[in-house]
């Protein structure tokens, strides 16, 4: 019986010496695993040009304008507070509208973001369309996004 | 408890038990796949792509939820030297492996045409992958030793330190931006899925547990009758 005791308490002692290593590991490392930086963190940070990143936020209302060209696509990401204005050429997603939540990868280039690949974030909610337009129609719909 | 883990009781009452796990699992795999297809509605945003939800996230919680199968039958084992616990271990090994992958595989074909990406290295996948990599490192340690019982010894360790793993998979989302968006069903404040696609789901959960359930029986008692078969032959080469 003691055996057995004693071996329980080295596996619940372990478990909680790794649980405490583990947790200040991580809350060591915790600004280099975040997926991407919101417009805030880009003007707090100071990040400089040429830099890799990830920027994520909402495509801003009335911000999405196609260039002349034809293929570059200019819009703002914004997170409430911030806007970082992102220029890219390629193909979005299908998720990608204003509104929508967004994270682009590329370089800052004096105040521009330069994206090479522009991903959609999509939220927690799913709902049929119908529900969507009934909310819609009675004022109680919200557009909703990725939290900053 | 103890004693309906001692082998011959497990193998008296998991015989009687089997059948009726495979019934639900064809019901329940049946109806929940039915309605996935059919009844449940397409997504406001996703449209039609939504459906994969009905066979990634069951497969995500499997993932998850036979590791910790799996840790708390090797705790078992290691504590108590219970031969079933270390079988019960040994045997989920590869499911769980199977569902991480099917996990893995079905958000890869999702994320494709949502994110505009097969794969990101955001703190959700990432541990997805690391609890598959876990799974494959515990099938090979196990089956690295000539002697069974120092294989099973050392793959209980390493499923129990694997368990650290179980709450960031979990909690990722909320610890860390991610590209993955957070949870949609265990949260403060209720599910965020629309009923008529909750349940449906929710079908499949049950499903996927009782095809976990099934298996995980089968294959143990396989390997019991398996170590018994081997004791008579060594009987037999002693008589002899």
């Amino acid at each position: 019986m003691t055996r057995k005791r004693k071996r329980l308490y080295i596996v619940l002692g372990g478990l909680a010496l790794l649980g405490v290593a583990t947790a200040l590991v991580l809350s060591a490392f915790q600004d280099n695993l975040v997926f991407f930086y919101s417009p805030s963190d880009i003007t707090a940070k100071n990040v400089p040009d040429g830099r890799s990143i990830r920027v994520g936020g909402l495509v801003e209302k009335n911000s999405v304008k196609r260039e002349s060209d034809g293929v570059t696509l200019d819009f703002r990401i914004s997170d409430g507070s911030q806007t970082v204005p992102v220029s890219y050429r390629g193909d979005v997603p299908d998720l990608f509208r204003e509104g929508q939540g967004v994270v682009a990868e590329g370089k800052l280039n004096k105040g521009t973001f330069i994206a090479s690949t522009v991903l959609a974030k999509h939220d927690e909610n799913y709902m049929p369309p119908e529900v969507v337009d009934a909310l819609k129609r009675s004022g109680h719909w919200q557009e909703t996004g990725p939290k900053p | 408890m103890l004693r309906l883990a001692n082998p011959n009781r497990f193998m008296q009452w998991s015989g009687k038990l089997l059948p009726w796990c495979a019934i639900a699992t064809v019901i329940l795999l049946g109806v929940g796949t039915y309605m996935a297809l059919f009844v449940a509605p397409p997504d406001y945003q996703q449209g039609e792509s939504v459906r994969i939800m009905y066979i990634h996230v069951p497969s995500a919680m499997m993932s998850t939820f036979v590791y910790a199968v799996m840790a708390v039958s090797s705790a078992v084992a290691l504590i108590w030297r219970h031969p079933v616990a270390d079988i019960a271990a040994r045997e989920s090994a590869p499911l769980g492996a199977g569902f991480t992958l099917l996990c893995l595989v079905t958000g890869s074909l999702w994320g494709k045409p949502m994110w505009g990406a097969w794969w990101v290295w955001d703190a959700r996948l990432t541990s997805e992958l690391v609890l598959f990599f876990l799974y494959l490192g515990y099938i090979a340690l196990v089956n690295a030793f000539d002697e069974p019982t120092r294989g099973a010894r050392a793959g209980a360790i390493l499923a129990l330190v694997g368990v650290i793993n179980l709450p960031i998979i979990k909690f990722s989302v909320d610890w860390w931006n991610t590209l993955h968006q957070p949870e949609s069903i265990f949260r403060l404040g209720g599910p965020t899925i629309a009923p008529s696609m909750l349940w449906p789901l929710l079908i499949m959960v049950l499903g996927f547990a009782a095809f976990f359930v099934t298996l995980l029986l089968l294959r143990m008692r396989s390997a019991l009758m398996a170590a018994k078969l081997r004791a008579i032959r060594l009987q037999q080469i002693e008589a002899a």
